[in-house]
Formats: structure tokens, sequence, C-alpha cells
């Protein structure tokens, strides 16, 4: 994947936002997933009562974290499952093989138009969480928590990291898949190991500090790596062409349009 | 060009040991049944499959895995499928491509495209909304947008009504005039026969290169029709050797059609026999073969047709 052209990777990645701006499917998850994900973030903060004790309330505002990074680790699956198996069905694959394009800029491409998004609606919602809790929480240590060095760092860390695995998983599947649906569920449910390693640390079964998050990073970003070596691998010119053929369209045949009859009976 | 290219999926051949050249500035037809194996063909020029055995230089570049992106700089393919993204308009999907091939001054190159293709109306059309004409149009802009060397258009008027095939044919013509080698393929002899310089003829092996009109002449002898105002009661008498018929058959109730070597010194011949054996001539015609009539029998000797 060496030697990536900036403008034929922007071209692409110019391409997937345009088209998802015009998919009702993905613009609607954007806009309505997020609200989704704030309802138990605000039941922490304006419902968990001041009585209850700092520990209880960490425990509390794990769960709230967790609930955060569903958006960044699930999101990206779902919209790259689509991303090739889509190209196939619409005949595009074939056209934008044939360009000079490289490997790692489609798929570079590809997966930015579905990051970018998803990891900034991840920052957006935990900033906006923070924030809402430094005013309105019953409970002093939900604020206090959530805020904290490790949080954040873990928050920021882990959105991104998410992200990558999701996609690359994802893409992974809609190179093999032939049908959209099946390889969207697919991609949703392979999504979410990491995100249970992450559960780890929301639950307090990992104890969450500056290096416990640095090094769930670090074990995030290796299978992240060894995802993608996989991704490009798969991701073969002559494999995603021939691999799952096309219904071939049978036309009308030459001979059954010209009555070759005649013919052969001048050669009879 | 191209030299005993093969391709095989598995154990079964797509097309086997294919070897011809194309000069630059030629349109090349290529034409066979379906299933011969075309659009494997032109995918494997196109680099986007490796062949089985077999080489070929494309564009001047010879095929390889470290070539292909260079070559596929310097060519367009138009699949059989324009394969627009329906979400995005004219003009949008052209600046994907504009931006795939690194053109400089892109804006222009797609008005220029456009232009030629009688789109530039259109440009904010969304593609899923055009007829398959104007997708195919659009799909012509799109091969033309990085002014390749060569050209492939795989089967670029199947499915298209009359009109809208003219159309493709008079731009494929224009191309011819501004020396862009095209590869054309083609199930269509008419096709062919008017726009190609030259055929290649292809039913998983290569059946014949060469001229529209050369391919006829190689291939066929004339023939001449004869019909008499009543059945000849012994043709065999008539239709010899000696007057220069090599083969002759009857053809509805009084007809012969005769295969001959020279028609000029023949037709008279015969008239004069089949007037001095009583029978009363009512026509002798010289008949044309078409590239359709050799096509057909070469792909009916082919052994492999019935596959
Ligand atoms: N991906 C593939 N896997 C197996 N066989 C294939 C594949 N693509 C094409 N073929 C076979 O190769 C032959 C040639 O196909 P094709 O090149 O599409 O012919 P054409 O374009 O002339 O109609 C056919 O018999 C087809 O079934
Ligand atoms: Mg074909």
């Amino acid at each position: 994947m060496i030697g990536l052209d900036l403008g034929r990777l922007g071209a692409v990645a110019r391409k997937e936002m345009r088209e998802y701006r015009r998919t009702p499917f993905i613009v609607g998850a954007m806009l309505v997933l997020p609200f989704i994900f704030l309802i138990n973030p605000a039941i922490v903060i304006f419902v968990l009562s001041a009585a209850i004790k700092p520990a209880a309330a960490a425990r509390d505002v794990g769960s709230t974290f967790l609930v955060l990074l569903v958006v960044p680790a699930v999101i990206p699956a779902t919209i790259a499952a689509y991303s090739v198996v889509g190209e196939r069905d619409q005949g595009t694959l074939e056209p934008l093989l044939s360009t000079p394009v490289r490997r790692g800029e489609i798929l570079i491409g590809k997966a930015l138009a579905p990051v970018i998004p998803s990891v900034g609606i991840a920052y957006l919602l935990f900033a906006l969480v923070v924030i809402l809790a430094h005013f309105f929480a019953q409970n002093p240590a939900v604020a206090a928590t959530l805020s904290d060095g490790p949080h954040v760092l873990a928050q920021a860390l882990f959105a991104p990291l998410l992200a990558v695995w999701s996609i690359g998983v994802g893409t992974a599947i809609s190179t093999r898949a032939s049908d959209v649906r099946v390889a969207q569920q697919l991609g949703t449910l392979a999504s979410l190991p990491p995100l249970a390693v992450t559960a780890l640390v929301s639950f307090q079964i990992v104890p969450l500090g500056v290096w416990t998050a640095v090094g769930f990073g670090l074990g995030l970003l290796v299978i992240d790596i060894a995802m993608w070596r996989v991704v490009a691998a798969m991701f073969d010119r002559e494999r995603l062409i021939t691999g799952s053929r096309a219904v071939k369209t049978t036309g009308v045949s030459p001979g059954d349009s010209v009555g070759p009859g005649q013919v052969r009976r001048i050669q009879a | 060009m191209v030299s005993h290219l093969t391709k095989r999926f598995g154990d079964r051949s797509a097309f086997e040991d294919v070897s011809f050249e194309v000069a630059r500035g030629e349109v090349f037809g290529f034409l066979g049944p379906n299933g011969a194996g075309k659009t494997t063909t032109v995918r494997t020029l196109g680099t986007l499959i490796a062949p089985t055995s077999g080489s070929a230089v494309v564009a001047g570049i010879p095929l390889s895995a470290a070539t292909g992106a260079e070559i596929r700089q310097l060519i367009s393919v138009m699949p059989e499928n324009p394969g627009l993204y329906v979400r995005l308009t004219v003009q949008e999907n052209l600046e994907l491509f504009a931006g795939l091939y690194s053109l400089p001054s892109p804006a222009a190159r797609i008005a220029a495209a456009l232009e030629t293709v009688n789109m530039a109306a259109r440009a904010r059309d969304l593609c899923g909304r055009l007829s398959k004409g104007l997708r195919q149009r659009v799909g012509l802009a799109r091969a033309l947008l990085s002014d390749p060397v060569v050209m492939f258009l795989d089967e670029p008027t199947s499915g298209l009504d009359p009109v809208a095939s003219r159309d493709v044919h008079d731009l494929i013509a224009s191309l011819r005039e501004r020396g862009v080698t095209v590869f054309l393929t083609t199930h269509r002899l008419e096709e062919a026969e008017r726009l190609c310089d030259r055929v290649a003829i292809l039913n998983t092996r290569l059946l014949a290169v060469g001229p529209p009109e050369q391919l006829r002449m190689q291939l066929f002898r004339s023939s001449l029709v004869v019909e008499t105002a009543v059945r000849l009661p012994a043709p065999e008498t008539v239709f010899t050797r000696d007057m220069g018929v090599d083969k002759w058959i009857t053809e509805g109730d009084a007809t012969y059609v005769l295969t001959v070597a020279d028609p000029r010194m023949t037709a008279p011949r015969v008239n004069r026999a089949l007037v001095a054996a009583g029978a009363d001539v009512v026509s002798i015609a010289v008949s044309h073969h078409s590239l359709e009539d050799v096509y057909l029998q070469l792909v009916d000797e082919d052994p492999e047709a019935g596959r």
C-alpha cells in the first residue's frame, strides 16, 4: 500500500460522502442513534441520587461510557458492510477497478467516509454528556468520574480504534458477501467483540487508569492492524470481479435473430 | 499485441490461445456469440484479471501484475453494464473518475466529454433517473474523459433501441477520426461490419481475423441463385464441375443455389447450358455473402460451438 495518491483517495472519499448523504438509512442512523444513546447517560445524570456512594456512582458512569462507544463501534461496520457489495450491485465495481486507483486508496477513501462522522458523533456526545453532567448531575461523583483523566483518555482513544476495527471487519465481510442485508447483519455482529473488551473497563472488572486506557488502546491498535492486513489481502481485483459472479444475463444469440437455416442450406 | 493468451476458470477455458494485433488508431471488432469469452478478454486486457498463460502488450506496455496501474492510466474500459452511481449526478460521477485518473483541469474535461456525447444539458441529473440509452452515453463520456490511448467498449449497444444504438455508432465513428484505438466487443454483426477496420471472430478460440470484406471473400466463394420456370428433370447434368460449379443445392421448388469460383464466367455458361437443355430461365443472380454468413459458418463449423 505504498504510494498513496491523496487526490485519488480524496476522490473516493468525496464520492462515498455524497452517496451516504443521499442514502436515507445512513442519514437516519446518524441522526437518530445518538439520541438513543443519550438515554442511558441522561438517566445517570438526572436520576442518580446524591445519596449514592461515589464508588457505586462510578460504576453506573462506566455503563454510560460503554454506551457512548457503541456509535463508533457499530455504525461504521454497518455502513462498510454495504460498501463493496453495494458497488457490485450497482455494477460500479468494475469501472472503479478499471481506473488507475490503487487498492489502498479505495480502502482508505471508503473507510474515511463513515469513520469521520461516527467518531465525530462519539466525541460530540461525550462532550455533551460531560457538560450536562457538570450542570445537572444530582450526584457530584458523576461529573467527577466522567471528566477525570483516564475516562477522557479512554474515550478519545477507544472511539477511533473501535471505529477502525469496525470498518475493517465490515469491509472484509463486504468483499465476500453477495447480499447487502446479510453483509450488514454479519458486520454488526462482528463489530461487537472489541466492544466487549472495553466493557471490562466500563464495568470496572479492570479498574480504569491512565495505563489501562493506554494498554487497551494498544491492544485495539494491534487487532486493527491485523484486521486491515486481512482486508487488504481480500481486496484483490480479480477476486472481486470474478468471485461472486452476478447472474449472467442471457441475451439473444445472433443465430436466433437471423435465421441460420438459409445459410446452412447454401453450404449443404 | 496479444499472443497465445489463455484464461481458464478452473478446468474451463473462457478463451484459449488467442493471438492478434491491433494497430494504433484502428477500430477493432471482437465478434462472438454469448459466452465466447469476449468480456473475459476485455477484463484480461484491462488488467482486471490475470491471464492463465500467454502474453499481451496493451497501449505499449507489457501486461503484468506490476504494470496494471500504469496500463489502466492509459486505457479506459466501458463494461457491458455502464455501472454508474445512481445516487450521484452525471457531473458527480464524472468528477470521481476525473479524480481517479488525476486529470488536470477536470471541469473542462468533464464539460468536453459531456459535449461529445450530447449530454451537457443533463449534467445535474441523477444517474438513477436516466434512461438506459442516456446512461450508456454517460458511460461513454466517462470512458472518453481521460483521453485514453485505447478504449475497450464491451457490447456498447446491447439492449439499446435503434436510435440510441445509432448515436453510439456515430460516436465510435468520430473516435476513429480522432485516432483513438477502439477495441469493440459485439455480437451484432452489422455493427462490426459497419464500424470496424478489422474484425476478429472468437468462440473460445480465435476463428478468424481480418477486414470484414476480406473475411467474406476468403471464406466464401460466391453463389449463383438460378431460378427456372419448372423443376429441372436432371440438374446434375447441367451444374457440373466443367461449368465451374463446385457444389449445388435445391432451394424451394425450382431454385438452385450454386457455389462457384467465378460468377462472371460461370453465369453465362450455366445460362447457355440451361437453354440448351430446354429449360426456361427465370433469373440468374449473384448472391453476396455478408459477414453474417461468414460468422455463422465459422461458429457452426467450430467443434466447440455446441458446448
Ligand atoms: N468468473 C468466472 N468463473 C467461471 N467461469 C466464467 C467466469 N467468467 C466467465 N466465465 C465463463 O467464461 C466463458 C466466457 O464468458 P464471457 O467472457 O463473459 O463471454 P462473452 O462476453 O463473450 O459473452 C463463459 O463460458 C463463462 O461461463
Ligand atoms: Mg460479454
